[in-house]
């Protein structure tokens, strides 16, 4: 156990000291958040849209903004070249734990940050249950970094990564996509926790099988 | 030779026979002869896609685990005809997945109203299109042979992993127009269709094996002709 958390941490600090001193990917990602919502602002104008298309949109946002901004974290070892010297460094293993650990946190201030965003500026998505679309924010982003990490790492090996990354995850993370809709849509009309406990069962089930099947792999993926 | 054209004249004459019943099997209010099928209210001559439609939906799935099993061979041996194997899976997958949602939508025309309804079922074999045509565009994007191998075992991997949520958990949690969907009232069994009669159901299996047996020999002659293809590019190098 120390033996894998330990590296996974250093992983981990070294990716988000790497982030910090260029904010490449988090400058990009805010910017990228602005513009889709203010597209999104100015094409309903004044309309009143129903709340189940609201959560939709919602998901949209976080679906495309995720899908520009996780894979930086292997394509950016690809690019510098930085690969071979992690792969000498550390096992496999724990690189996949640090940077789906990294992933998990860009991911999950991403979504709050969008959800604010979005609560504060679109007049007609109001939460009536605070706890349903929390606790949905941050079971779709576990599960949004737990299937886009491993896509990430297979992404980077390949060439037209850009255009490749949500052509790949989208059928895997349909799933998901579906379920957090439903229930962002259950915490619009204001349910009760324990309607939604079906929907966060397939969120953590879809997680750890996506976990455990990606430790399984990531080795194949990322040694040479 | 000989044992191979056998099987071969066998698999036609066992086609021609399941086509054969499923279109020209009378259907009549009361069923007494043991070809009689009863008449399924509302759905009439209409009943008899499932001898079809199904085999076909059936043989996308074989295709799609059969492609992921090779994918995790390849990762185990490193052989490059596993590869060749799991992507020839996929290829015919597609094909079979492809007429399964071509049948599935014009029978959906004239029984549903619409050719397409986004009911669960629909949805899945909707996703199962976009992850062959995901997998098809990775491989297509990795240039070097045994990293596209590996690549795209583990893609076919993870595809496999995260279909069984749509493919058997949300077309039984969620209501829909197919059999099997929450509400039916046959109940959510993984065939809902068996509470059909015997003749029909033998006529039911009978597609079924035939499909997959077509299945396999198809994948016989493509697994060949892709081995030679590969064979000859060596050759020409």
């Amino acid at each position: 156990m120390k033996s894998l958390f330990i590296p996974s941490y250093f992983i981990f600090l070294k990716d988000s000291h790497s982030e910090l001193r260029t904010r490449y990917a988090l400058n990009a990602l805010f910017m990228f958040v602005v513009t889709a919502l203010s597209i999104i602002l100015f094409s309903l104008g004044s309309e009143s849209v129903s709340p189940d298309v609201l959560a939709g949109i919602l998901w949209v946002i976080i679906f495309f903004s995720s899908m520009s901004g996780l894979s930086r974290t292997f394509v950016s070892e690809e690019e510098r070249g930085t690969g071979l010297t992690l792969q000498l460094i550390s096992a496999p293993t724990p690189i996949y734990v640090g940077k789906l650990f990294f992933n998990l946190v860009l991911t999950l201030s991403l979504n709050i940050l969008i959800s604010l965003l979005y609560i504060l500026m679109i007049n007609n998505f109001v939460v009536a249950s605070a706890d349903i679309f929390w606790t949905t924010i941050f079971l779709g982003s576990c599960a949004i970094a737990s299937s886009s990490t491993i896509l990430a790492a297979i992404i980077a090996k390949a060439s037209t990564r850009g255009t490749l990354y949500p052509v790949i995850s989208f059928p895997i993370m349909l799933p998901m996509l579906m379920t957090v809709i439903k229930a962002t849509q259950l915490s619009l009309e204001g349910a009760f926790f324990s309607e939604a406990l079906g929907q966060f069962q397939i969120l953590i089930s879809y997680t750890v099988v996506l976990v455990t099947v990606s430790v399984l792999l990531f080795e194949f993926v990322w040694k040479d | 030779m000989t044992k191979y054209f056998i099987a071969k004249v066998g698999l036609v004459v066992w086609l021609t026979l399941v086509i054969v019943a499923g279109i020209a099997m009378p259907m009549v209010p009361a069923p007494s002869k043991w070809y009689e099928l009863p008449i399924i209210p509302a759905l009439e001559d209409k009943a008899r896609i499932i001898f079809f439609h199904v085999p076909m939906s059936w043989t996308t799935l074989v295709a799609f685990v059969a492609s992921m099993v090779y994918g995790i061979m390849y990762l185990k041996t490193k052989k490059l005809d596993y590869d060749l194997r799991s992507v020839s899976a996929a290829g015919l997958g597609t094909m079979f997945c492809i007429l399964a949602t071509v049948t599935g939508s014009i029978w959906a025309k004239f029984n549903w109203g619409s050719f397409w309804n986004w009911d669960p079922r629909e949805t899945s074999i909707f996703v199962l299109l976009l992850i062959y045509g995901a997998y098809f565009a990775l491989r297509s994007a990795i240039d070097v042979e045994e990293k596209r191998a590996t690549l795209s075992a583990v893609y076919a991997i993870i595809a496999g992993v995260t279909a069984p949520f749509f493919i058997f958990v949300m077309p039984r949690i969620m209501t829909g127009l197919h059999p099997g969907a929450k509400g039916d009232e046959s109940g959510s069994t993984p065939v809902a269709q068996l509470h059909m009669p015997p003749n029909m159901r033998v006529v039911f299996f009978a597609s079924i094996i035939g499909f997959t047996i077509l299945y396999f020999w198809m994948f016989n002659i493509k697994i060949r002709s892709a081995r030679l293809e590969t064979e000859s590019q060596y050759a020409q190098e």
